[in-house]
């Protein structure tokens, strides 16, 4: 706790504040808005009524249907992909010391610095050049790239905390590689992988730069969505989509943030 | 009698560093054996070669018989209480001690049991639901005791157990230790750099130095006929004497020893000694360590407290029995 926590904000602060927060988060308030609006073409306001038919429509299309199973698989599947090299590669850059070590940290962690175009169009045209055509795996590639990282990020922090002894301990104690990783690795790194892995999932989930270079014919969700607001057609339909992908990619995100909070009061106790 | 460890020419290079070399060493079953030496000196080396977490560049160790060169830690029957005590975080006391029998496959009843008695033997019991991070640096140690000593192992190794203690704790875990081990009759293979430590428990000191083995014995030949002059530096606070200075004495040139006990000070200039300036004078308690400067030769002499000193600069005899004059092996 800070010790001037008594001393309130001047009021001018208070409403820049209030006005920063307001200009950041009332235009997702009125996506959600106007899921319920009676207009279908253009985005009015007032809106003329409210309707919630847009909910039952959305329900029937098979497009969308289509999209949020793709976006799903993509995201699922990347993110185990993520799980296993992140923290393959975590554990070996926390645990031993060899040639080039930096050097593999800095790449590992390089997909997220560089803008998500450039690692598209080098994904496009190494997919090109050795003929491979684009599908479902070309998108779960380009976003493993970027997911690998969070996972790394997470699980390379929860390495350095946890103290290299607590293996020896456990091989001491009859506990073979396996039961090793089983009974003292995976418990104690647990959260930092459920956290980095809930990130990879949301980051995978709304991407749109990687996918555009890497997709083929078919469409993620942000993608989908793109598509739906060129033509005029049944337009609330897309911010009900919206509405649903908020909270997919939201409520991961919060577990994740509280779930890392707890795993750090855990680990810093058995210090 | 088949020895409880065993190294013969032992030796651990890291890169070109030499941290064990050459080192040949027997333990004897049930033997409470310390490991003394300043830090970098080799003695975690060897604990760490004992319980199988570094492997000999050459040389052969065995185990009660067994090689143990290949073989990997967990199956050793050899059981390490650690330096930092390596509790684990996310599981309890109780399950902390149970992990070496829940991964052998001990019930679950049977394990939880065997867990309990190992507390109380090391008088934590009922502490099982409580976790490490609740537990003072004492009660962590006497955790990672019981976790070790539950697997019943034939060969337990201590790193610096006592090295995050402080002075009172550290005494009586001690003594602790050392009823435990004659209760247990289980070999004790300690690592310490402390040598009050070392003398106080250990049935045998090894002092290390620069990777290799100085002298051992039992505690009192370490401290009263130390091999060499690290030796007698090392171990206590020995005045360590010039072939020069021996030979006047003893008629030999060699290096010697004399304990700071072993001197007797005089405040008469008339007789038969060693004369000295007294230059400093340190309050310890029971006893007064005197500094002597006799002709350039600094020494040290410890008086009991309440005898009448010398004032600061008076000149002082020096006499000691000839029978105190340690003669050390290393040559002039």
């Amino acid at each position: 706790m800070r010790s001037d926590r008594s001393q309130t904000a001047p009021l001018a602060l208070k409403i820049a504040a209030g006005c920063g927060l307001a200009f950041l988060h009332l235009p997702i308030l009125l996506i959600f808005v106007y899921a319920f609006t009676t207009e279908e073409k253009t985005f009015q306001w007032p809106l003329p009524g409210l309707t919630l038919q847009w909910f039952g429509i959305t329900w029937n299309r098979p497009d969308v249907w289509q999209a949020l199973s793709l976006s799903v698989r993509v995201a699922a599947i990347s993110t185990v992909i993520a799980l296993v090299l992140g923290t393959l590669c975590a554990a070996a850059v926390s645990r031993s010391r060899f040639f080039g070590r930096e050097t593999i940290s800095l790449l590992v962690i390089l997909p997220i610095a560089l803008p998500g175009i450039i690692t598209g169009i080098a994904l496009r045209s190494a997919f090109s050049l050795a003929e491979i055509p684009f599908s479902f795996w070309t998108i779960v590639l380009g976003h493993a790239t970027f997911c690998v990282v969070v996972v790394y990020n997470n699980a390379v922090a929860r390495f350095r905390r946890t103290s290299a002894s607590l293996i020896e301990a456990s091989y001491d104690l009859g506990a073979d590689g396996f039961q090793t990783f089983r009974y003292c690795v995976l418990p104690n790194i647990a959260t930092a992988l459920l956290a980095g892995g809930m990130l990879a999932f949301a980051l995978s989930f709304d991407e749109v730069i990687v996918t555009t270079f890497t997709a083929g014919q078919q469409q993620t969700v942000p993608i989908w969505m793109l598509e739906e607001l060129i033509r005029p057609r049944q337009r609330p339909v897309t911010n009900v989509v919206a509405m649903v992908v908020v909270l997919v990619t939201f409520l991961p995100i919060l577990l994740a943030y509280y779930l890392t909070r707890d795993g750090d009061q855990i680990a810093g106790t058995g210090k | 009698m088949t020895s409880a460890v065993s190294f013969t020419r032992v030796s651990r290079y890291f890169g070109a560093v030499r941290a064990v070399d050459a080192v040949d060493l027997d333990i004897a079953p049930g033997e409470f054996f310390a490991m003394l030496g300043p830090s970098g000196s080799g003695k975690t080396t060897c604990l760490r070669l004992i319980a199988g977490f570094e492997q000999p560049s050459s040389g052969s160790i065995s185990i009660f018989g067994e090689r143990a060169e290949g073989v990997p830690p967990y199956r050793r029957n050899v059981n390490t209480v650690f330096q930092d005590y390596a509790l684990f975080p996310h599981l309890n006391v109780l399950d902390n001690v149970a992990y070496g029998l829940m991964v052998k496959g001990v019930g679950r009843a049977e394990r939880y049991r065997a867990a309990e008695e190992a507390l109380a033997l090391v008088r934590l019991p009922g502490y099982g639901t409580r976790r490490p991070g609740e537990l003072s640096g004492g009660q962590r140690q006497r955790v990672a005791l019981a976790r070790a000593l539950v697997n019943r192992p034939r060969v337990l190794l201590l790193d610096e157990p006592l090295g995050a203690l402080d002075l009172k704790l550290r005494e009586e875990m001690q003594e602790e230790l050392k009823a435990l081990q004659k209760a247990l009759a289980i070999t004790f293979v300690f690592v310490t750099h402390d040598q009050g430590e070392a003398l106080s428990m250990a049935d045998r000191v090894a002092v290390f130095n620069e990777g290799r083995i100085m002298q051992v014995g039992t505690p009192q030949e370490i401290y009263q006929r130390p091999a060499t002059r690290f030796v007698a530096d090392f171990v206590g606070s020995s005045n360590i004497l010039p072939p020069d200075f021996v030979y006047r004495w003893s008629g030999q040139k060699r290096w010697g020893s004399l304990r700071p006990e072993a001197i007797r000070v005089n405040r008469s200039v008339n007789q038969e000694g060693v004369r000295a300036r007294l230059v400093s004078t340190n309050y310890l308690g029971a006893m007064i360590r005197l500094a002597l400067d006799a002709d350039g030769l600094r020494l040290h002499a410890t008086v009991p407290a309440g005898v009448v000193l010398p004032a600061e600069g008076e000149l002082v005899t020096l006499t000691f029995n000839r029978e105190n004059l340690h003669l050390m092996e290393e040559g002039a």
